[in-house]
């Protein structure tokens, strides 16, 4: 083990701490769910252009093309958090579509897509989960049918986050109804404004409508809009799926949300007395900072295992599960923390950091569930990781 | 940078797997665990044969000259098979002598720990884990007076490391006159702990609070380790008993909620050990963050310690709480490491000064 960072790593350490303080004035907040704003997009753009953001994508899709240097990664990641400076857009198109067309996409689907992808002048959505396809999303129905050069997609999806604002979809369908049914699906993209489409807001408990359900009525996609092969949708879909659970429990994300309870606990008081000062709050502060470093740690083993090309095994496969898991607790805490207040939902005299405590408590829950259930991970970690026997399939139920 | 141990010690944490397997087998730990208090003699000699008694002690007075992290995987590797013997004392002792000892001492001291003719008991409970029943040492001009309980292998160490009531720390022999010592019977047969008894009995000076504070640091950090390798054991167990074990036709590994119990220990104590190393490597290489770290490793391993016991005993049924299966020698041991030398709410109040979020 050595954490020790030669003085060229310093130097970076040093030069990413300036990019930060100089432009201070122009951070801009993750455009999140919504369209990025005038804002957003330049600093993304900034972001690319610096090298703080798609760093090792090659140039010509319209990253920044570094070597990949995880130790650099690093300290990006390390300078951002301490600075509280959003890293840039963290969407579907990007964490997902970007690296499965860097793995499986044909040239031609790089060279359009990537680029606008990552600076945000494309917002895509990502339609694999349906009304009867879930957890079990190899059983998924939507179905495209050959006609001369183009599939007729029909069906629906459900869950789609970002699909009333979105420019793209990557999506899920079935095009071989006779084969097995992982075998048979092809992962697409196409317009959003494609006729036959029709979306559905449908709101979450926070009041605002995160996702949709998405309706195609034989719309008509060209055949070359396949990725990766027809039929070869499950594995593709995997691969990207793997990116998903990363992002998801980003112990970096969870870090800087845990300095904001600390700050929100030094400046909340209740009869006086600040909430970090009474015993069993801050045991719980301490019992969630313990957790916090866990993650950080195993983060940095993962960093590690990545560098060195080795498996990174249970390290790797625990991060969803307790990564979401934890962001919910730390919002869980500053609820707790907030009382009465705590339940507050508009703006108001009283309501702490716009409510952001609130969304999240209510968001994360769906975050727990978005990109495989907790469940779905305990089976992962089992029969992965422990290598414990599947539940045995039933003849009927 | 690289998160990850060394191939070398990798391999030193596995030679000493199957070492201790060899060497101390469960009926091994099982007759010991009945036995007179000096019965483990043997198993302390094959880990002294590794080197293992003087592995942070510098080569110049014989030891591997090693760091924290290196004994940490050792004390993983000896909580994974409960293994007896003043480990930990022995640690101890070499880091207050490195740190605090005079050239004299040193001489005197080290290269017999390192060798393992002598073994050292750490006395810091009152100090550290806070003082029951008027237990404490008050120290006046080189003699000590009072109490100490909960010190690691009263009955068998050669030589004590004390802390008194100020946090000074004293290097006491297990001969010296006016000291008493009486064994303590806890749940955990596999270590022993005992009570000291001093009435004005000579003491060597060894270092001050800031002293203590390491060797604190250090404990905190072994604990941690020997509860890991203890939760490795425990997990292992049930996941092998699960994949055997049939009810309703089937093996109960293969239902969901028998897997779910092992998957939320797995996810539970995988995280941990990243934490463990980090502290063992701060002691040495990061010190302004060794304190926290080793008070979260202590506190959040007992934590989920606690929770993997439980879960791996439920995941065994009946079997679990039999003496026949004895799983029950890592149960205790990990109960013992959570209360040893602070239980978590005590040690994460600590961690809460640290940062000057708590006063
Ligand atoms: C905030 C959010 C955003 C999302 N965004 C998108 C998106 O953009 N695109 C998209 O395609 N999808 C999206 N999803 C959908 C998400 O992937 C699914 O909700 C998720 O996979 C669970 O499927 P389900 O909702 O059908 O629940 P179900 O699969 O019906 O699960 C219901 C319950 O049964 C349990 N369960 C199911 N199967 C098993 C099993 N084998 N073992 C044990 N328990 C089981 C689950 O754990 C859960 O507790 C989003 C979801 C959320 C919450």
């Amino acid at each position: 083990m050595d954490l020790k960072l030669t003085p060229e790593m310093e130097a970076f350490r040093d030069e990413v701490r300036g990019f930060l303080q100089t432009h201070e004035d122009r951070y801009a907040p993750n455009a999140g769910d919504e369209r990025p704003r005038e804002a957003a997009l330049e600093w993304q753009a900034l972001l690319i252009d610096h090298g703080y953001a798609a760093r090792t994508i090659p140039r010509e899709y319209g990253g920044y093309g570094a070597e990949p240097d995880i130790l650099k990664s690093r300290i990006i990641t390390e300078e951002f958090t301490a600075a509280g400076a959003p890293r840039g857009f963290a969407n579907q198109g990007i964490s997902m579509l970007v690296p499965t067309l860097l793995e499986v996409g044909s040239e031609e689907q790089k060279k359009r897509w990537i680029a606008p992808t990552l600076r945000g002048e494309v917002v895509w959505c990502q339609g694999y989960s349906e009304p009867g396809a879930g957890s079990d999303l190899a059983s998924l129905q939507t179905k495209a049918t050959e006609d001369g050069d183009d599939f007729l997609i029909s069906g629906s999806k459900i869950w789609t986050s970002t699909a009333a604002q979105a420019d793209m979809i990557f999506c899920l369908v079935r095009t071989e109804p006779q084969a097995p049914k992982h075998d048979g699906i092809s992962y697409v993209l196409f317009p959003m404004k494609t006729p036959g489409i029709e979306v559905r807001p449908l709101k979450t408990m926070t009041g605002s409508a995160e996702f949709n359900e998405v309706f195609f009525t034989d719309v008509r996609v060209p055949q070359s809009a396949v990725v990766g092969g027809r039929g070869r949708g499950w594995f593709v879909a995997n691969a990207t799926l793997k990116h998903e659970r990363g992002m998801l429990g980003d112990p970096n994300a969870t870090e800087a949300r845990l300095h904001s309870l600390i700050e929100l606990m030094k400046t909340e008081r209740v009869d006086g007395v600040r909430l970090i000062d009474d015993p069993v709050m801050c045991d719980r502060l301490m019992q969630l900072q313990a957790r916090v470093l866990t993650m950080k740690f195993n983060g940095l083993r993962l960093l590690t295992a990545s560098m060195t090309g080795e498996s990174a095994g249970m390290a790797g496969l625990v991060v969803k599960l307790q990564g979401c898991e934890l962001n919910h607790q730390i919002a869980a805490l500053a609820i707790d923390a907030l009382g009465e207040l705590g339940v507050l939902y508009e703006d108001g005299p009283y309501l702490r950091s716009k409510g952001s405590w609130q969304r999240s408590y209510m968001f994360d829950l769906g975050l727990i569930i978005g990109g495989g259930t907790a469940q779905i991970q305990k089976n992962i970690i089992s029969e992965r990781g422990l290598g414990m026997p599947r539940e045995p399939k039933l003849a009927s139920v | 940078m690289d998160f990850s141990i060394t191939q070398d010690q990798k391999m030193m944490q596995d030679s000493l797997s199957r070492t201790l397997s060899d060497s101390v087998p469960l009926d091994r730990v099982r007759r010991y665990a009945g036995a007179p208090a000096d019965a483990g003699a043997d198993i302390w000699s094959a880990i002294a044969d590794f080197g293992l008694a003087g592995v942070v002690t510098p080569e110049a007075y014989g030891g591997l000259g090693l760091t924290l992290l290196d004994a940490a995987l050792a004390a993983q590797a000896l909580g994974r098979a409960v293994t007896p013997g003043p480990f930990l004392g022995g640690v101890a002792a070499a880091i207050a002598l490195n740190e605090a000892g005079s050239a004299d001492q040193q001489t005197r001291w080290s290269p017999k720990l390192a060798s393992g003719e002598v073994t050292a008991g750490l006395a810091i409970s009152e100090p550290v884990a806070g003082a029951r029943d008027g237990a404490g040492v008050t120290a006046a001009s080189g003699k000590l007076t009072g109490k100490a309980l909960f010190v690691t292998d009263a009955l068998t160490a050669d030589l004590f490391v004390v802390a008194d009531r100020s946090g000074n720390l004293h290097l006491v022999k297990a001969d010296a006159a006016g000291l008493t010592r009486a064994a303590m019977t806890t749940i955990d047969q596999t270590r022993r702990v005992g009570e000291l008894t001093f009435h004005e009995t000579p003491a060597e000076p060894l270092g001050g609070p800031g002293t203590l504070a390491r060797l604190r640091d250090a404990a905190w950090v072994l604990l941690a380790a020997d509860s890991l390798g203890a939760c490795e054991v425990m997990i292992e167990k049930a996941v092998d008993y699960a994949k055997e074990r049939r009810q309703f036709g089937r093996v109960i590994g293969s239902f969901q909620a028998v897997k779910h119990m092992c998957a939320e220990m797995a996810a539970e104590l995988e995280p941990c050990r990243a934490l463990v190393w980090y502290a063992a490597y701060a002691f040495d290489e990061a010190r302004d963050e060794s304190s926290l770290t080793a008070a979260h490793a202590k506190a959040h391993t007992s934590e989920i310690g606690r929770f993997v016991a439980r879960t791996a005993t439920e995941v065994h049924g009946g079997m679990g709480i039999t003496d026949l299966l004895g799983l029950h020698f890592w149960f205790k041991r990990v109960g013992l490491n959570r209360q040893l030398l602070g239980g978590p709410e005590r040690v994460r109040r600590l961690a809460a000064q640290i940062q000057g979020l708590a006063a």
